[in-house]
């Protein structure tokens, strides 16, 4: 495997805002100025998503279509989802609902 | 008391009746009429209320770390008012995440009100994890599970509305048709010379958009308010004082007893803001409302924290 071969790969990953998570990690989302970061991401069946909140004032988070409501997450909790199923799942923070991120469960075509 | 008014940042709402005629007022510069002397509705007796707002219990960031004390400051300034208020009306943010302990904390310090009646509404921070289920069973158990409702003092009627509950993603809050039909058949039976005061939580008008400072229905309670001669809406949320008059309805933001906010489009978020040791007091406080009978004048002090010894 020729490492333009893998670099490309990457760049294509990237691209594809895709996210692959190590073995028991979760991908994680910051919570930063009232912001999600990143807001958009694209992970496969059975990742683990961490959403960690770096703000000072509290924040949740709100999806109808995940079936999620976090509890109220003060500054530096954490709160962790595992998508199972493939769906562009829309959420946003149920106090602040100019906070809006999307995240596509989708299985790796390539 | 009154040599503390001229350097406090106030915001005066100044009405009179005189006569059988239509008397005229200032309200944030803007001249408006207020009713008539016949008006049989009109307040029978002087009386004024206090609003306080954004209490946040819980919250112990580096913007306050100590928000208890700052409203133990605030009721200390209410109480030591020379006429006393006939009640106090909070606008939301009792607490900060709607834990119990935090709500038992605002029924205990509540408490120190002379006052002693107090009337809420909620605020997104009372709802959290359990929907308003710890407010109803804290300082608004009186409140029979109703997160809206009305009554009437001295002549003025009195409307707390809820706007924390319906949210939408990438929209302003929403009051919802249950509560717009309900406030439409509050009003029905009213005369048009009724004093009206509404309070919420959340801004009744676009206060910032981006910031969700706003409400996405208030236009249709507007619809409802615009026949009345007078009309206050108070609210909290944002942690600042700002006033909007439109046509005879005036709304008025409060201060925070907790932690000042970022003026709107300010900062790049709306988070707590963070202020110099020994500014904090000017940006946090309580508001009087007084509503005198015969001249009917209505005025709004903004009361900041006395910070001259204390902070």
């Amino acid at each position: 495997m020729s490492r333009a071969w893998i670099l490309r790969c990457l760049f294509t990953m990237a691209l594809a805002g895709w996210h692959t998570a190590r073995a028991n990690e979760p991908v994680v989302i910051t919570i930063d100025r009232f912001q999600f970061a990143p807001d958009e991401i694209t992970i496969e069946p059975g990742t683990t998503i961490e959403w960690i909140n770096r703000d000072q004032t509290v924040h949740n988070i709100v999806s109808s279509q995940a079936k999620i409501a976090s509890p109220g997450l003060d500054t530096a909790d954490r709160f962790s989802f595992m998508f199972d199923h493939p769906g562009d799942f829309t959420y946003l923070c149920g106090l602040h609902p100019h906070m809006k991120g999307i995240i596509h469960v989708k299985e790796r075509t390539s | 008391m009154s040599e503390n008014i001229s350097r406090r940042r106030a915001l005066t709402c100044l009405g009179a009746w005189s006569g059988a005629a239509v008397v005229w007022g200032l309200v944030g510069g803007v001249p408006r009429a207020f009713g008539t002397a016949a008006d049989r509705r009109a307040p029978n007796a002087r009386f004024t209320f206090t609003q306080i707002s954004d209490t946040h219990l819980g919250f112990n960031k580096e913007a306050n770390p100590d928000v208890a004390g700052t409203l133990r400051r605030c009721i200390a300034d209410v109480n030591s008012l020379p006429q006393q208020p006939a009640f106090i009306i909070h606008t939301g943010d009792i607490t900060h995440l709607s834990k119990p302990e935090e709500f038992d904390l605002g029924t205990q310090l509540f408490g120190e009100f002379r006052a002693g009646r107090m009337h809420f509404v909620p605020g997104e921070h009372d709802a959290l994890d359990r929907g308003l289920e710890g407010y109803f069973a804290g300082p608004g158990s009186g409140l029979e599970h109703r997160a809206w409702y009305s009554f009437d003092d001295h002549g003025v009627h009195f409307v707390g509305l809820s706007n924390v509950i319906d949210f939408k993603a990438g929209s302003m809050p929403a009051l919802g048709t249950e509560q717009l039909q309900w406030l439409r058949n509050d009003l029905a039976g009213l005369s048009a010379s009724t004093p009206i005061v509404v309070f919420a939580h959340i801004p009744l008008w676009t206060v910032y958009e981006p910031w969700g400072w706003g409400t996405a229905d208030a236009g249709e309670v507007l619809k409802w308010l615009r026949r009345f001669g007078s009309v206050t809406v108070l609210n909290g949320h944002i942690h600042q004082v700002m006033q909007k008059v439109e046509g005879h309805v005036a709304f008025h933001s409060a201060m925070s007893t907790a932690y000042p906010q970022p003026a709107p489009g300010a900062a790049d978020s709306p988070g707590p803001l963070k202020v110099p040791a020994g500014k904090l007091g000017e940006l946090l406080g309580t508001r009087q409302i007084n509503v005198v009978p015969g001249n009917r004048s209505l005025a709004m002090i903004d009361r900041p924290i006395q910070t001259e010894d204390r902070s």
